[in-house]
């Protein structure tokens, strides 16, 4: 991204980029968002999220790196294929509907029971959830898939 | 989800274990691994024939779509154990035989997985009710078929043959899924069953041609009928033993199987019939005379087996026409019992002769009939079995061929004694055309074997002959076996496998008792016609060179390959032309185009339903969607007259967010959550956009006024307002918001309404809508890597403007 817009004339940004505030800012916020991100994924059952917005936001967290940071150093923290969540999450969307022919229900048909664990009480088990990963996974690699790739094609 | 299920399912689920094998292990040849999957289908299959033996039926459901009548519903009975039992037989030996014929260095992986898709697909066509779940799997056998074709996807004839398979066959199977409909139009039911049971409401029903000609479409396409056969021989690029597997022995059986399983329900048509038996005649004998003059071994058995294909077409058109006419029952069971049976011996000799082909394609390196010749004492196994199967289907004695083809001349020559009222006149066609094609079937069967064993040695071949190794000979020697103990002993399949398979084309209960016996006295009519055949022939097969040059007044341009060629080239430059006329380059023609027509279907729709506004249960306006609007005005007009693309591109995030506050107010949370989200992606994904902008400024200009522009979004404005407010003001139906709010905690268990409607009430909706977004972002993969090489060319300005 620095070069991107190194390249592009504007050379106050070249300044930004290696801002300490920003870094600083961008790794503590990073967990932030991620958190949330992954918070509103699993609320979203009963509280407002899900995988779509938690997906773009994770995608939002990793991108708030690229920008602060440069791809290189993105690529070492976080060493994914964007491709390979993209195909993950689609075998998980992909699948998952399948599934519910063991229980003798028409296909995506979710299942979903509460068991009771030690510290928590009793927990919701959905199987919706895993179709919602698959969701989460393919939007956040779809997401951070365009914007690498657009951003890298100059460098 | 029953045993049986599971048996079709079987082999896809044994791919997906196969795959995932060969990437890690690769010290024992795959076909190893994927042998006991047909086996094991194989001898399950076995074990069910005593109770269809009996008249049983198997039924068992699995619910898939119930809700649009899609369920997975497994049937079976003698028909569909028939062919169920040659797809995993002869499976099961051309798996063995592949792992002789492939060395370890192709892409095994890619093969044996394609293999075992179709192998599912095939099972899932003949075991199954529903016609639905059936065009399902008739679909993926034309695609695994294809990539099976195009397995050597560097060789230009591969990806040739595998793109026209693919789109003959996939013409017919669609043509074949809107016959379905117009079926279940008619009877209200996607049971093949329940048709059955509708027969006098398919026999009144106006529709019920509509019906039988795409029905039909279907079947011919994939069993390779005139005009549709010309897709077979360019298939035969593909390895040997897919072209032994899915073009001989199952696939193109497929549209024999739609045809018997349909006989039922369209016999009374003399539409059905007339095709069926009359273009099922012509493709046999038009192919056997074609199959002559072809040099390449493999396009021999190729149209070889477009001209069994159709003898066992006309058998059962036969069939159903003597129950159209109500003429003659015997005739009619001696037509259907002789289809079936001819099924399986075509399977048995065709299926041997493919491999011995491959047998000789691998160890000469050639299949050409010009460079073949007296191998007779180095490849003597080889040669024994090719004399064995040929002779079977050119229809002699003691081979099973042999008491198919009698039955077939038998049926052909009584329907002469039969009553046909208007046809009677020319009905003495019929016994002619299928002696005239028998007679070219027994002149290839011998130029088969005498182009391959006998002559002279040319010492042209590209490798040094020798005789195969003993794994490649196991399969072909086993079908041999076949043939000779089904001509032997024929009645070990006639009480099994045959009755029950022809008492359900039949769609009878009664007891055929078919006895299959060599000899029937010199009264037989089919003896004769044999002797006549077999002279003929030899005394043709003798003066060949003199009588070939025929073949030279069948011009290329008279062909239906070039019709085909021509055909796909003038589609390819006509729509290259259609497309180059609206497709400019640049997005702002494009946005014109799709919002003209929008407000075009809106100003049709406002014509034809008036206008009805009811302002009375508004909400009044607050304060702070007032100051919410003025943002957002004021941003678009910020956008519209700014120099700078970065001011611009803050301002389109000001009216991003804004619209999410204008969500959180209207108390719908997860609405401005996505918004806040996508808005902050976006606004970076238009920043790292900035370097591929033109250097210029759109703006370094006076922006001129635009006429069609205002226009356009005028109207979309407009538009969108009164679609809003008329939506609002009159409720043609209840909201389905009552049926989401009261069921969200019982029938899903959640509490957040949206999410439940996004992964359960509406799941398939968010099911492709990731593929969409997957879709799009491989798209953007691929445009990025491909670096289109226009950027290169002189042409470089054009390029960087249409990105804008």
């Amino acid at each position: 991204m620095k070069s991107t817009l190194k390249k592009a004339g504007y050379n106050k940004v070249q300044k930004q980029v290696h801002d300490v505030f920003l870094q600083f800012t961008a790794k503590v916020v990073f967990f932030i968002i991620i958190l949330f991100a992954f918070k509103l994924f699993f609320a979203g059952h009963y509280t407002p999220g899900g995988g779509f917005v938690g997906g773009l936001l994770a995608a939002a967290a990793i991108i708030l790196l690229l920008i602060a940071f440069d791809q290189k150093t993105v690529e070492k923290v976080i060493p994914i294929d964007f491709r390979l969540l993209i195909a993950v999450g689609l075998a998980f969307a992909a699948v998952l509907p399948t599934l519910s022919f063991f229980f003798g229900t028409p296909f995506f048909t979710h299942q979903h029971t509460y068991v009771n664990v030690p510290v928590f009480g009793e927990v919701a088990l959905h199987s919706a959830v895993i179709f919602d990963i698959g969701v989460f996974l393919t939007v956040a690699g779809s997401a951070l898939l365009m914007i690498k790739l657009i951003a890298e094609e100059d460098a | 989800m029953t045993l049986i299920h599971l048996a079709i399912l079987l082999p896809v689920i044994a791919a997906i274990g196969i795959g995932v094998l060969y990437r890690y292990y690769r010290r024992i040849h795959l076909g190893w691994f994927v042998l006991p999957v047909p086996l094991l289908i194989v001898i399950y299959l076995f074990t069910l024939i005593p109770r269809v033996m009996n008249g049983q039926v198997i039924y068992e459901t699995m619910q898939f779509m119930p809700r649009i009548g899609m369920n997975f519903d497994v049937y079976i009975d003698g028909l569909g154990l028939l062919f169920a039992i040659l797809i995993s037989g002869i499976g099961a030996l051309v798996v063995l035989y592949s792992i002789g014929y492939l060395s370890t260095k192709e892409n095994l992986g890619n093969f044996y997985v394609y293999l075992l898709m179709f192998m599912t697909a095939m099972l899932g066509i003949v075991l199954n009710d529903n016609v639905v779940m059936l065009y399902l799997f008739w679909e993926l056998t034309s695609i695994s078929s294809f990539l099976l074709i195009a397995f050597w996807n560097t060789r230009d004839r591969s990806l040739y043959g595998a793109l026209k398979s693919m789109i003959i066959t996939m013409f017919g199977g669609f043509l074949m899924l809107g016959g379905f409909i117009t079926l279940y139009l008619i009877t209200d039911t996607f049971s093949i069953r329940g048709m059955i049971d509708a027969l006098p409401m398919i026999q009144e029903s106006p529709l019920t041609p509509f019906a039988i000609v795409l029905i039909l479409f279907g079947a011919f396409t994939k069993s390779a009928q005139f005009p549709f056969y010309i897709w077979l021989p360019d298939a035969m690029e593909a390895p040997t033993p897919v072209s032994a597997y899915l073009h001989s022995a199952t696939m193109v059986k497929a549209g024999i199987y739609l045809v018997a399983r349909f006989t039922p329900l369209f016999a009374f048509s003399n539409l059905w019939v007339w095709t069926i038996l009359i273009v099922g005649l012509f493709t046999m004998t038009w192919a056997s005379f074609n199959a002559i003059r072809k040099d390449d071994l493999k396009a021999v058995l190729a149209f070889s087996t477009v001209s069994q294909l159709g003898l066992i077409m006309s058998l059962l058109g036969l069939g159903a026409l003597s129950l159209a006419t109500g003429a003659n029952d015997e005739l009619f069971t001696v037509a259907v019992v002789a289809a079936v049976f001819h099924t399986i011996n075509h399977a048995t000799f065709k299926g041997a002769l493919f491999m011995i082909t491959g047998i000789v394609d691998h160890e000469t390196g050639t299949r050409s009939m010009k460079r073949l010749g007296g191998l007779l004492t180095i490849m003597p196994i080889s040669f024994t079995m090719t004399v064995i199967t040929a002779l079977s289907m050119a229809g002699l004695p003691p081979f099973n061929g042999f008491l198919s083809k009698e039955l077939f001349l038998e049926a052909m020559i009584t329907v002469l004694n039969a009553d046909f009222g208007a046809m009677a006149s020319v009905d003495f066609l019929i016994p002619l055309v299928a002696i005239v094609g028998s007679i070219f079937t027994f002149i290839y069967s011998i130029l088969i074997i005498y182009g391959i064993f006998f002559g002279e040695r040319t010492h042209n071949t590209p490798k040094e002959p020798h005789e195969a190794p003993a794994l490649m000979l196991i399969s072909p020697a086993i079908l041999s076996l076949l043939v000779i103990v089904f001509g032997l002993f024929p009645n070990i399949l006639s009480a099994t496998i045959i009755d029950p398979a022809a008492m359900s084309i039949m769609a009878s209960d009664a007891p055929l008792g078919t006895h299959l016996a060599m000899w029937h006295g010199f009264a037989n009519p089919a003896l004769w016609a044999t002797i006549a055949i077999v002279i003929i022939g030899s005394v043709m097969f003798y003066f060949k060179d003199k009588w070939m040059f025929i073949y030279d007044y069948h011009k290329e341009a008279f062909t239906l390959n070039y019709l085909y060629d021509q055909g796909l080239m003038y589609s390819r430059i006509g729509s290259q032309k259609i497309t180059d006329g609206y497709m400019t380059g640049y997005i702002r023609n494009y946005l014109v185009y799709i919002f003209g027509f929008f407000i075009l279907m809106g100003l049709i729709t406002l014509m034809n339903t008036g206008l009805h506004m009811d302002f009375s249960n508004f909400a009044s306006v607050g304060i702070q969607e007032v100051i919410l609007s003025l943002i957002v005005l004021i941003a678009t007009a910020v956008i519209l007259i700014t120099r700078s693309r970065m001011v611009a591109i803050i301002m389109l995030g000001s009216i991003g967010f804004s619209m999410a506050l204008f969500f959180v107010f209207f108390r719908a949370p997860d609405l401005a959550l996505t918004q806040l989200a996508i808005e902050t992606v976006t606004t970076a994904l238009f920043l790292v956009c900035f370097y591929h902008l033109p250097k210029k400024s759109r703006h370094e200009e006076r922006m001129r006024f635009k006429f069609t522009n205002f226009i356009i979004s005028l109207g979309v404005g407009v538009l969108a307002i009164v679609i809003g407010l008329s939506a609002f003001s009159n409720r043609l139906f209840e909201p389905i918001s009552e049926f989401h709010i009261e069921n969200v905690y019982d029938l899903a268990a959640g509490g957040n309404m949206v999410n439940v409607i996004l992964v359960d009430f509406r799941g398939f909706d968010t099911l492709f809508e990731t593929f969409v977004f997957a879709i799009a972002g491989i798209g953007i993969y691929g445009l990025m890597k491909l670096k289109l090489k226009r950027k290169d060319e002189d042409n470089e300005e054009h390029a960087e403007e249409s990105r804008i």
